[in-house]
């Protein structure tokens, strides 16, 4: 045996190290380099993703606009009904005060392609609002079009030629004389959380989608919270040890794995074809989420029910409070903090879920906000995908901007989690 | 031998050699056996805690000595410096040298991997890996390089065996996994995992305390039979233990060596205090 | 009057049940008599009685009413409208009288129709104002109901208990009565596609088109529902996210474990979870906008030609989402390796490398092989990423550069927009989906048994 070993080490000493020794470090220098770059390819992918996103983001914070002055002639809007006058028809003659030389119908049309399909609304409303304004001249302020909005932020490259660009020179001289008279300018774009949902970009905002998923997430929350935590405190302090309880226990930890777009379908043959509970509306989004959610709500106040020392609960026994009273005293007051970071870890997840929304049809084209959790609606993260589908340059930076909006709820969500954690936690 | 000791205690550094020397004369004349692991001021601190202070040891070849004190008194930390075991744990740091055949082995230039295939070490709690009784001693061989699979490892699996005293208990079961024998056999197989790798010193840490008495008195056995070959250090939480098997003691208490004498003569006549109130069962 | 008043009226009476209950008792008290349980359970016990009935009440109308109102409505209907009528044309017509209903008039209905518009909405209304009444009835009855019962020896705190732990039990039957659910919904409708498509065809079947055709006298498509590709497709995208996800998980995991010292762990390890905590929908973007053109881009530079829709696109970010679960899973699994583990083998002068390869992977591998497991199971029923990076059409091919379809892309384009619900093209999506619920589910419970398995062994 020490022959063996000791062969071919001779004369050297047992501390000097060979060739063997060195390919030996080698190799484990090799692993911890792949540690290394598996790491950085990781971080730099989350990087790549945030950046990206946030980068083409960037042209959706602020939405061109331009002021005009507008004559409304007495004759052209009737002020017991201001609903119906042509407005398109009254910017349009303002539009051509500015430029008075284009009458060929091509230019014509090119002209008015600059400037937002929403002016008219705009302008409507104000006159609505206040009726005085009839047979007067005042300014009005109303978005770009797409086209414009972006020849302003120089995501159209003006130096192309010309068919590789989506603007004529015209167009791009029109644009110019407004610069100059200094009627273009580029507020932050509050439209974009405020306004609803609409097929032009410059008009299309999140108002929609954020009540959507408000009322969705606060139904979640309704169902969820109050069902999950019994269920737990169930299996946790009354079940007696069986077969039926273990069968509960193994649904509830497979439940928590059933992808997402099963509990769509769930969704779509329970709820709106054998309840006939209506299509797109939050409430159906809001149980299809609940019934996901559960099992993560399950899972956490289990373990924080866990946590709680069975000291608490001799001690509420011994006195002569009832299981019931125990658990509702003393145990479930303890572990609030640790059931709440659940929930709302459970929470943020179902704001983030899509797939089963788009099964029960939280897709739709829906261009106001919903009045109820009964009335058709989109959510956020539906309200991104029909975006990033729609073909207009425009909603790709806006896409970008709902995500930004949807991870700084989501950011939100858990920074609270992580605070109550910290805050409340309790080491026994 | 109480020269011994202080001659020991004398030797701090370089300057000193001279005068370690000289006391390694006397003492390898006085036993007959020559000093293996010079330990010389070793401090150990965890963070900013102070686990040893200055402890300075010879321990001779072909012995066992045995490290006894209170639990928390530091023979396990001072154990874990001679292989350098400590080096795992990211707070740790070590002071002072140790020197294994006059090679100090907290040189910079010493590889611990090195130093680990030299000398072994078997824990508190048997710890065989989830593999078969075989893979298990051919592990450090395989790694080490010594022998590649066939006739040359099977060769050294069953000597490893034999010397554990294990052989005769599993030769039919090789090939199950190592976790399905008993304790007792267990820490044999762990032994015989440190024999495998041709140490000249195996280190034991408490290697019965997780034992019933029957495999206590098994291994107990055993590191008599191993002392003919291998350089043994066993701390050991009991008295009658370290009476049974050991050779030399030493004394710890507080992070602090307080004596090292022959067995027999410590667990007579101690020269210190506190040695006499532990032995007596005072404390600890 | 909105169910959210309902409900809101509901729980006030509830609480005057409490008050009135807990002051009984109490004057039964003052009467001198030795109460079983103190005042506020009688209360407790008032309100309940009151409460639940009502709220179980209105649920179970709501659930009921739109079915109930549509099977009255379609009885009055004159019988020449509902005499041999498919069902089809029964529910096209039940939804244009709704419309009329509720004012969205297209076309010119006829009179019959606007007649039973008119019955529909004052029967809604009856239905509605019935609802309320009855409601409140159950609630005042229930309320009237327990303080009959209430006397100095009853054991309102036990009748309390009994009734909460009633509700817990139900509660916890949701969880089995939600997996139920999924099953049946799925079963009936699957039987009703194999009813159609024979299952053969539709578990073996090369060729997947399942768009039927519009008109009968179209020959062009006649849908053809052979899911083979479909099924290559979602195995063959999640292959590659987990040639991507599981040497960078375990890797992480490694370094993070064994080698990277606390205060990178520290970092680096939420930093990986922040990847597990990001929608699928970001990710589905992030493939069309960034990854997508990339690997376009890089492949047409080399020559090569690459589907805007490449499967390799939706995998290589699919596997990007799930680095976090190998790793985290991995990790777990590593540091579960006792220490004594790792002392043997550096004690025996193994190199880290060697510790981890040959003691701590082999110990640890059923914990991770668990998460590998889930992994699959969530790369196979990921939806947004390849509905929104994969391609459409079924394709049969070992090319990742080409795109292909998965089982989750078929669900959501066979179910969005309008369409019938009980056309082959809509059931189908129900038996992709049985498939999907099936495989996942065995991966799942292979899974957690395996990690149980491994749990056992170091407890």
């Amino acid at each position: 045996m020490s022959d063996t070993a000791t062969q071919g080490t001779g004369r050297r000493a047992w501390y000097e190290p060979d060739a063997k020794l060195k390919r030996r470090h080698a190799a484990d220098r090799r692993l911890r380099a792949y540690g290394v770059a598996a790491i950085v390819f990781a971080l730099a992918m989350l990087m790549t993703l945030v950046g990206t996103i946030a980068i083409t983001a960037v042209p959706a914070v602020t939405q061109t606009v331009v002021t005009l002055n507008v004559e409304v002639p007495e004759g052209a809007v009737d002020a017991s009904d201001p609903r119906g006058g042509s407005y398109q028809k009254i910017l349009n003659e303002s539009v051509a005060r500015i430029f008075p030389e284009v009458d060929t119908p091509r230019e014509i049309r090119e002209l008015r392609q600059l400037f937002s399909n929403g002016g008219q609304y705009a302008l409507r409303d104000k006159v609505v609002a206040d009726t005085s304004l009839i047979g007067r001249t005042f300014e009005i302020t109303f978005p770009l079009s797409d086209i414009g909005d972006q020849l302003h932020k120089g995501v159209i490259d003006r130096d192309l030629p010309r068919e590789q660009r989506r603007v004529s020179d015209e167009q791009i001289g029109w644009y110019d004389r407004l610069v100059e008279q200094g009627r273009i300018s580029a507020p932050l774009n509050w439209g974009l959380i405020f306004n609803a949902d609409s097929r032009f970009p410059e008009l299309a905002g999140l108002w929609g989608a954020l009540v959507g998923s408000f009322y969705a997430l606060l139904i979640c929350f309704l169902v969820s919270f109050p069902v999950g935590i019994a269920a737990a405190v169930y299996l946790e302090e009354f079940a007696p040890k069986n077969r039926f309880t273990d069968l509960i226990e193994v649904n509830i930890n497979n439940l928590a794995a059933v992808p997402s777009i099963v509990f769509g379908l769930l969704g779509l043959a329970v709820f709106l074809n054998f309840f006939g509970m209506p299509r797109s509306a939050p409430i159906v989004g809001g149980l299809v989420l609940s019934l996901m959610t559960l099992p993560t709500i399950i899972i956490a106040t289990r373990a924080a029910l866990k946590a709680v020392p069975p000291s608490i609960r001799e001690a509420a026994i011994g006195v002569g409070a009832s299981r019931m009273q125990t658990v509702g005293h003393h145990v479930l007051p303890l572990a609030m903090p640790g059931i709440l970071t659940g929930t709302i870890i459970g929470l943020a997840q179902a704001l983030g879920e899509t797939a089963p929304l788009l099964l029960i049809g939280m897709n739709a084209f829906i261009t106001a906000a919903p009045d109820s959790m009964f009335n058709p609606s989109t959510a956020l993260p539906t309200q991104i995908y029909i975006w990033a589908d729609s073909p207009e340059r425009g909603f790709t930076s806006r896409t970008s901007a709902a995500i930004i909006v949807l991870l700084a709820f989501l950011v939100c969500m858990n920074a609270i989690a992580i605070y109550m954690r910290k805050r409340f936690e309790r080491r026994w | 031998m109480l020269d011994t000791t202080e001659a020991s205690g004398m030797v701090m550094n370089k300057t000193a050699e001279e005068a370690g020397a000289l006391a390694k004369a006397v003492s390898t004349a006085k036993a007959g056996h020559e000093t293996k692991i010079a330990a010389s001021k070793v401090s150990v601190f965890y963070g900013d805690k102070q686990a040893l202070f200055d402890v300075s040891i010879d321990i001779p070849e072909r012995q066992v000595m045995a490290f006894i004190g209170p639990s928390g008194c530091g023979k396990s930390t001072f154990l874990r410096c001679i292989n350098r075991m400590n080096d795992t744990i990211d707070i740790c740091s070590v002071k002072g040298t140790i020197e294994i055949d006059g090679a100090n082995i907290y040189d910079p230039k010493i590889d611990p991997v090195l130093l680990r295939a030299r000398v072994g070490m078997v824990f508190q709690k048997p710890n065989p890996f989830p593999k078969s009784i075989y893979d298990n001693i051919a592990y450090g061989p395989r790694i080490h390089g010594v022998a590649k699979a066939g006739s040359a490892m099977d060769e050294i699996v069953e000597r490893s065996l034999q010397r554990a005293a294990l052989w005769n208990e599993v030769k039919d079961r090789l090939d199950q996994p190592g976790t399905g024998l008993s304790g007792g056999q267990q820490q044999r197989l762990c032994i015989a995992r440190a024999i495998a790798v041709d140490p000249d010193i195996i280190l034991m840490d408490e290697p019965c305390s997780a034992l019933d008495p029957i495999a206590t008195a098994k291994v107990e056995e055993l590191i008599d039979e191993l002392r003919a070959q291998y350089t043994i250090v066993i701390v050991t939480h009991s008295m009658q233990q370290a009476a049974r098997v050991s050779q030399k003691a030493a004394f710890f208490h507080l992070g602090k060596l307080i004596e090292v004498d022959e067995t027999d003569k410590m667990f007579t006549n101690p020269s210190d205090q506190r040695t006499q109130d532990y032995i007596t069962g005072r404390f600890g | 009057m909105s169910v959210t008043l309902l409900f809101a009226i509901v729980l006030a009476l509830a609480f005057v049940g409490y008050l009135l209950g807990r002051s009984s008792a109490a004057n039964l008290k003052t009467a001198g008599n030795n109460l079983h349980s103190i005042p506020p359970y009688h209360g407790y016990f008032v309100a309940l009685w009151c409460g639940l009935p009502a709220l179980l009440l209105v649920l179970v109308w709501m659930a009921a009413q739109s079915t109930v109102v549509d099977q009255l409505l379609l009885a009055s209907l004159p019988s020449h409208l509902t005499e041999g009528a498919t069902p089809a044309r029964i529910s096209l017509m039940l939804g244009e009288i709704k419309n009329v209903a509720a004012g969205r008039i297209f076309g010119t209905p006829d009179q019959a129709t606007i007649d039973a518009a008119a019955r529909y909405q004052s029967m809604q209304n009856t239905a509605s104002l019935a609802m309320v009444v009855c409601t409140l009835a159950a609630a005042v009855a229930g309320i009237a109901f327990a303080r009959s019962r209430l006397s100095p020896d009853f054991r309102a705190r036990n009748r309390v208990d009994g009734i909460l732990r009633w509700l817990l039990i139900i509660c916890s039957i949701l969880a089995i009565l939600t997996t139920l659910g999924i099953i049946l919904s799925l079963v009936i409708e699957s039987l009703s596609f194999f009813a159609r498509v024979p299952v053969v065809e539709f578990l073996f079947g090369l060729n997947w088109s399942p768009q039927t055709p519009i008109r009968a006298d179209q020959v062009a498509s006649t849908g053809a529902f052979g899911a083979v590709p479909v099924f290559w497709g979602t195995i063959f995208i999640s292959v590659i996210a987990m040639l991507v996800a599981l040497p960078v998980g375990l890797f992480s995991a490694i370094y993070l474990v064994e080698y990277a010292d606390k205060r990178i762990r520290a970092i680096v390890k939420p930093l990986l979870e922040i990847l597990a905590g990001i929608p699928t929908i970001v990710y589905g973007f992030f493939a069309v906008l960034t990854v997508a053109p990339f690997i376009r881009d890089f492949g047409t530079s080399l020559g090569l030609s690459v589907a805007s829709n490449s499967a390799l696109a939706a995998g290589g970010v699919m596997g990007i989402m799930i680095i976090p679960f190998i790793s985290s899973f991995s990790d777990d699994a590593i540091t579960a390796v006792p220490q004594s583990m790792r002392d043997g083998a550096y004690a025996l002068g193994a190199t880290k490398a060697e510790t981890i390869r040959q003691v701590l992977l082999p110990a640890a591998l059923p914990g991770i092989v668990g998460g590998v497991l889930l992994a699959v199971s969530r790369a196979i029923g990921e939806t947004m990423i390849v509905v929104m990076a994969a391609g459409l059409t079924a394709t049969l091919t070992v090319n990742p550069l080409e795109g292909v379809t998965t089982v989750t892309v078929q669900i959501v384009m066979l179910l969005t927009g309008d369409t019938e619900f009980d056309s082959p093209k809509t059931l189908a999506a129900f038996g992709l989906g049985l498939v999907l619920f099936i495989s996942t589910l065995a991966l799942n419970i292979l899974a957690l048994q395996v990690v149980k398995r491994y749990r056992e062994r170091y407890e």
